[in-house]
């Protein structure tokens, strides 16, 4: 079994909802990006101290007609691009402050 | 602006929410530029208590750019209480400084705080020149140092020149000391009015050869090859269009919490010290009254060869006396582009524009 994933979003970033989507801007290059409902929920669950496999449990599997173990799949890859951004950090222990840079 | 931020000003549009906001802490300011539209004094500005009540009512109406400007910001003790708890909020801030008060110190902290970008205003690459317009010995010198500390942490600057009469051969000396210190730079031609109406400081306005040479440099704002043909057509959609995002997805609050279409554009609309934000927002007679006009409403503007191209200012058009009249500099530029005058200018001249009457089809150029 893989190690829980605790993602947290960085404090490097802008972000606002707008609708139902999230727009996010990255300090670091002022890139862009707009998350779609789903991927929102993922990001505003983010705290740091809440594993992927409770956010999806929790917020995204009780919103979404969809079956757990494919929403954490594309939970896992989704989080691993926002990563790959700087938008969320992710360890494998619950972090304490819920943002960190 | 990107395609995707011009998706996102479009569907805060349809939604009624003020994406981006110019919010100005103070007005007093450690220069005295010699084209400054503002009144330094200090008449009641906004406590931090009373800003940080501000950003949180932003925040929730879905405001994500926030433009922290002046005056110099940095003349505010709590700016830095201020610009934190607008991050901890999440905005996308901006600032606009002259950056003679930002050492390394500063800077670091600015990094620290997650800033998106900074506009600090350079008018010449000399000395001579820059501090005359403000008035302050060495201010140059200070600036240029801010901006390095800056770049070398990593921060995106925007190096912003002021075009007039003073430095009007300087602009693209300024452009290469830009590209020397890797950082962007914007040429804005226009001088506003004072916001008390004092209308006395455009007289400092380029010249018409001045603008017309500025125009077909390329890479500089309405550059010749955007818009040098007049218009081939008028059609509806353009005449429905909204003549800019003030009022629409923009808004500019004062330091002592006036709110206004836009800075350009004096219209008080309300006080967060009297009313919500988002009751301003959504229910001032003013900014609906701004809302509901389209090119269309615009007598004069709506009949002009330059309506698709022009950069019409509003509010320029409301100092003017008539937010439904011409900007008379908006005129000036559009004929500096293009050669040829607006409506609005052959009728301040007492001459209407002259009818071509066409007796055959011929190959030949009709000018006016």
């Amino acid at each position: 079994m893989s190690q829980s994933i605790y993602p947290c979003r960085s404090s490097r970033i802008a972000a606002r909802k707008l609708g139902a989507e999230m727009m996010i801007m990255c300090a670091s290059d002022s890139t862009l990006f707009t998350l779609n409902e789903t991927a929102t929920l993922l990001w505003e669950g983010a705290d740091g101290s809440t594993s992927l496999e409770e956010i999806v449990a929790n917020t995204i599997c009780s919103q979404f007609d969809v079956e757990y173990a494919e929403a954490l799949r594309d939970a896992e890859i989704l989080a691993h691009q926002l990563a790959s951004h700087g938008i969320l950090l992710l360890t494998n222990e619950p972090m304490a402050a819920s943002r960190v840079g | 602006m990107s395609a995707l931020l011009e998706e996102m000003n479009e569907k805060a549009l349809q939604l009624g929410i003020p994406l981006s906001v110019q919010l100005d802490l103070t007005y007093r300011c450690n220069e005295r530029c010699v084209h400054c539209y503002l009144d330094h004094d200090d008449r009641g500005e906004m406590t931090a208590t009373e800003i940080k009540s501000l950003l949180q009512e932003m925040a929730d109406v879905g405001v994500f750019i926030l433009t922290l400007s002046g005056g110099e910001i940095l003349l505010r003790r709590d700016f830095f209480e201020i610009l934190e708890h607008a991050r901890k909020l999440t905005f996308c801030v901006k600032l606009k400084t002259n950056a003679i008060l930002i050492g390394e110190r500063e800077a670091e902290r600015i990094r620290s705080l997650g800033v998106e970008s900074l506009q600090v205003s350079i008018y010449s690459h000399r000395p001579e020149v820059h501090d005359a317009i403000t008035k302050v010995p060495g201010s140059l010198s200070r600036s240029l140092s801010a901006i390095r500390f800056l770049k070398a942490r990593g921060l995106k600057i925007v190096i912003a020149n002021v075009l007039m009469a003073q430095n009007r051969q300087d602009y693209p000396a300024v452009r290469a000391l830009a590209a020397e210190l890797g950082v962007d730079c914007t040429l804005d031609p226009t001088i506003t009015p004072k916001m008390d109406g004092d209308r006395s400081i455009l007289s400092l306005n380029a010249d018409h050869a001045t603008l017309s040479a500025v125009f077909v440099e390329e890479g500089l704002p309405s550059s010749v090859g955007d818009s040098c043909s007049p218009s081939s057509r008028v059609d509806e959609s353009v005449l429905d269009s909204l003549p800019c995002s003030a009022g629409h997805t923009a808004c500019y609050v004062s330091p002592y919490g006036d709110v206004y279409p836009c800075v350009q554009f004096p219209l008080p609309s309300g006080n967060i010290r009297h009313k919500p934000f988002l009751d301003i927002w959504r229910h001032s007679d003013q900014l609906n009254e701004v809302r509901a006009i389209r090119l269309r409403d615009l007598a004069s503007c709506s009949q002009c060869v330059h309506v698709p191209n022009c950069t019409r200012c509003p509010g320029l058009a409301y100092m003017e006396g008539n937010v439904r009249g011409p900007s008379t500099q908006d005129c000036e530029k559009s004929f500096a582009r293009t050669g040829v005058p607006s409506l609005n200018l052959l009728s301040r001249k007492g001459s209407r524009p002259k009818l071509v009457q066409i007796q055959h089809l011929r190959a030949t150029t009709v000018a006016f």
